[in-house]
């Protein structure tokens, strides 16, 4: 037995028939090499241990989590959690706990990531340091290796395990900065120097920036841009909470997106990350999310999911009692067109490496402000020219996907770094007919 | 807990660190969070560990264990040595380390009632109470409330003979209507959007008399589906304290980061607009504007009584009529900028390194009132409590949103605008600073979310500030 299957069926054990329980244990190693200014400033490496406990004694329900999983600790923690549960009102919309289920066999998984150590970390990230052939480089190389465990009262029992890499930085000139990312569940598969060197390209073809005037402009997204838009989507659309509550743009059944626009969730994909189940313990299967352009479902939990009387999807992740289901495994589905083939379709327009702290104004019609970063250029005639400073933009994701505003999807498609984390969305650039810039570096 | 920090730093001076602290921390928390009427979060947590830190000649390892264990503890020292070792493989200039007084002692937060011994049902049936009032508004889809609890014990021991404990105990929370119309969602929250949170007990849920505000909050934001839309112009912009506290935050807490001025964060959260060759000469706005560091403001959130280098927390200028004076910084990143080091060096629990943080960083007071201010407008706009906010890399181009704004005509405050926006700048925006509201309205706001590092980091930061008019801004800006 594992680790982490030990933390949970101890932790089962000492509930002793006082409550309805789910158990949730992730047992691994987190490390994360850091550089800036070219060399390597913050390197760590954490060993994780933690067990989260939910109970409901007679739809009282309480939950809590924990790094004390020592026999002794792990008793005090589950008496705590019942103490707890005990004293809370009725929660008339608790949906119980799961029954035991099949499970797709998955095992995203890789020895020698997890075996990774912070000389193999730091070498890749020299490998990237010296693309820059003397700029300035920033960012991080990462590893993780984690088994995850489920069982409930009602007898579920599930576990598995996952190792993620990921090479992501920037190469820097005087006067300007370029990105490059790579990740997946193979630190072998990263190509830490080839990253660099895209970096480097974007930062020696962005060293001499003009101001572009705000305004509508035809775009090339890169994966990066289409990845953080996959996240916005996610949630604050497919999100059945938010959908329930009505602050969803989501209509099932209708044509909202581009026809070439195609997003599903996808833990089973061999290029997919994690393990076969949520926190709850059900099963992750793929769902189809938005086909041909028309949106097709939502994601849920179980408590989303009993409220319309449906099954759970297998997206429950923690604190979505409170913010809703999140697909963790996305796919934005990539077309047959080189970068430079979209590229080169454009009469006038721009092209976007990075987007930068994007908040929505509106939920409801995904209206984003943020900004361009690393790498901003004119598109002229089919070709890059110029190289533009960052520019603020005010966006609604939904209408920059609609019906006809698609012009053309890469064949580039992986997992990209969205703002909010490098290892959520897999994605392709997109051409979009049109997307709305409001200002420029001077406001 | 002491000894088993000391066993972390003896494992990394065995494996050849010249320097290395660690810390045993202790983090609970409690989040309780209601919506409409029932309760549909109750979550604690209590994470409890050693991080350690090594240096070896100019790189830095860390490592971090749940496992409290001697062999653990001391392995975990071990082990910090061994990957600043392979952090020389990419080295850097020699790293300076700031000399600080070596402490040996307990602090810990002013408080009054324990947050974690007020009975759960006292805290819910505050929070149903709240959201019963606002969903009684017709037209309140959502209603909820939340409060969120953190108490955490630190032990911090260097090689240098530190020997620091200390008790922070943190409390808040808030609640907020959401009206939804055909194609829209307008939101009122309190005390501000992301709640109100100070360093102190459950006596800081109390003071903000969460009941009192309810109806209020429910009425404007059904009102705000009907209000007219804010016209696109350049305007007077006043700001009630929330949003200015965020303002803050964004335009000058984080461009005056050490780290960021140096670099080291160049790759995610950005750098600075400030270079370091103007500390002193650099006009950040106009001579209204003067910013300190405190972090030894009693209540705020920002507050504690050591740094998580050791550093004894303490006040310092950050912009004096107008001119940037200071920054934020740690032993390290002060010793390289040839400054003093700041104590603004914390870390998001046991598991994170320690890196420059915001303390409190506020807006010393003006003069007169919110209402003189009003008084004084001729024409202008008016918003309270932020809905989004969006900033660059450099800290340079920014832009809000607000839940709700007003419009100012001839002295007094007009009709109600909503999806109000402004953006701007920063060194311009903080130069037509015109008019600040005095000693009275100064609240210590906190924002508990303030996201930096790899991995991520997590701060809980204090941004004093009242109301104030900046001229000729750009406000209204839409999609």
């Amino acid at each position: 037995m594992t680790r982490h299957e030990e933390l949970v069926e101890t932790t089962l054990a000492l509930i002793a028939g006082r409550a309805d329980a789910e158990v949730y244990a992730d047992v691994g190693t987190l490390s994360l090499t850091r550089f800036a200014n070219s060399f390597i400033h913050q390197n760590v490496s954490e060993d994780v241990a933690e067990v989260t406990l939910k109970v409901a004694i007679d739809g009282r329900v309480s939950s809590s989590t924990t790094t004390h999983t020592t026999p002794e600790g792990l008793a005090a923690f589950v008496d705590a959690v019942i103490d707890s549960a005990a004293q809370q009102p009725v929660d008339d919309k608790w949906p119980g706990i799961g029954n035991p289920a099949e499970y797709a066999i998955v095992d995203h998984w890789d020895e020698a990531t997890a075996d990774a150590d912070p000389v193999d970390r730091a070498m890749a990230v020299k490998d990237f340091v010296d693309a820059g052939e003397g700029m300035l480089a920033a960012g991080f190389c990462q590893t993780e290796s984690q088994g995850h465990a489920f069982g409930n009262s009602n007898g579920v029992r599930v576990s598995g395990r996952f190792t993620t890499a990921a090479i992501d930085g920037i190469q820097q000139s005087p006067t300007s900065a370029g990105s490059g990312h790579a990740a997946g569940s193979r630190i072998g598969a990263l190509d830490a120097g080839g990253v660099g060197a895209l970096a480097t390209q974007r930062a020696r073809d962005g060293a001499r920036p003009i101001d572009a005037k705000p305004g509508e402009y035809e775009v090339v997204l890169s994966p990066e841009c289409v990845s953080t838009i996959g996240i916005f989507l996610n949630a604050y659309g497919f999100n059945a909470k938010t959908a329930e509550e009505g602050m969803s743009f989501v209509e099932l059944g209708s044509q909202q997106f581009d026809e070439s626009v195609n997003i599903w969730d996808d833990a089973t994909d061999p290029r997919a990350l994690y393990v076969s189940f949520d926190i709850e313990g059900t099963p992750k299967r793929r769902t189809d999310l938005v086909t041909d352009g028309v949106t097709r479902s939502l994601v849920h939990n179980r408590r989303t999911a009993a409220k319309v009387g449906v099954a759970s999807t297998g997206h429950a992740v923690p604190g979505g009692d409170v913010f809703g289901p999140f697909a963790v495994n996305m796919f934005i589905g990539g077309g047959d067109s080189s970068v430079e083939a979209l590229i080169s379709g454009v009469e006038r327009g721009i092209y976007v490496s990075t987007f930068n702290y994007c908040r929505v104004l509106d939920p409801k019609s995904l209206v984003v402000t943020g900004l361009t970063r690393n790498g901003t250029f004119m598109i002229e005639n089919g070709k890059i020219t110029d190289a533009v400073t960052n520019l603020r933009f005010t966006q609604s994701f939904i209408s920059a996907l609609g019906p006809g505003n698609v012009l053309g999807v890469g064949d580039d498609a992986r997992f990209a770094d969205s703002e909010f984390g490098p290892l959520l969305v897999h994605a392709p650039s997109m051409r979009l007919a049109s997307w709305n810039f409001t200002g420029g570096a001077d406001g | 807990m002491f000894d088993h920090a000391e066993l972390a730093v003896q494992g990394a001076l065995d494996a050849g660190a010249a320097y290395s602290d660690a810390r045993v921390v202790i983090a609970k928390a409690e989040t309780i969070h209601v919506q409409n009427q029932n309760l549909s979060q109750l979550d604690r947590s209590e994470h409890a560990g050693v991080g350690v830190r090594a240096l070896i000649g100019p790189s830095w390892g860390f490592a971090a264990t749940a496992d409290l264990s001697d062999h653990a503890v001391r392995a975990a020292g071990e082990r910090a040595a061994a990957i600043a070792k392979a952090s020389a493989l990419v080295p850097g200039p020699l790293m300076e380390f700031a000399d600080v007084a070596v402490n040996q002692t307990f602090w810990e937060t002013p408080h009054t009632e324990d947050p974690f011994t007020v009975a759960l049902s006292e805290k819910v049936d505050l929070l149903v109470a709240v959201t019963k009032t606002m969903q009684g508004v017709n037209g309140v889809k959502i209603a909820t409330g939340n409060l969120t609890f953190w108490d955490t014990n630190k032990w911090f021991v260097s090689s240098q003979g530190h020997r620091i404990h200390q008790h922070i105990v943190e409390s808040g929370g808030g609640y907020d209507a959401t009206a939804i119309g055909e194609s829209e969602t307008q939101r009122r929250s309190y005390p501000q959007s992301f709640g109100q949170y100070e360093t102190g007990g459950y006596e800081v849920v109390r003071g903000w008399e969460f009941e009192s505000h309810a109806q209020r909050v429910a009425e404007e934001a059904v009102a705000l589906l009907t209000a007219d839309e804010m016209e696109e112009r350049e305007t007077n912009l006043i700001l009630e304290g929330s949003q200015l506290a965020l303002q803050i935050h964004e335009s000058v807490g984080h461009a005056i980061e050490l780290d960021r001025i140096l670099g080291w964060e160049a790759a995610f959260a950005g750098t600075s607009h400030l270079e370091l060759d103007k500390l002193g000469t650099h006009r950040y706005g106009s001579e209204l504007m003067n910013i300190t560091a405190d972090a030894t403001l009693a209540g705020a959130l920002g507050s504690f009584g050591f740094d998580d280098e050791g550093t004894p927390a303490g006040a310092v200028d950050i912009v004096k009529d107008g001119v940037w004076v200071g920054v934020l910084s740690g032993r390290d990143s002060a010793a390289i900028a040839g400054l003093p080091p700041g104590g603004m060096v914390r870390a998001d629990g046991y598991n994170r390194l320690p890196m420059v943080r915001m303390t409190n960083v506020g807006l010393l007071p003006g003069t007169g009132s919110f209402e003189d201010i009003i008084a004084d407008t001729d024409d202008g706009v008016y918003m309270e409590t932020n809905r989004s906010w969006s900033i660059d890399d450099k800290r340079l181009n920014f832009q809000f949103g607000c839940e709700i704004g007003w419009e100012v005509k001839k002295g007094k405050v007009g009709k109600m605008l909503k999806n109000p926006t402004y953006t701007g700048i920063t060194p311009q925006f903080w130069g037509s600073l015109d008019r600040l509201a005095g000693e009275d309205e100064h609240l210590h706001w906190g924002i508990p979310n303030c996201g930096k590092g790899q991995p991520m980091q997590v701060a809980h930061t204090g941004h004093s500030a009242s109301p104030a008019r900046f001229a000729n801004v750009r406000v209204g800006v839409k999609g």
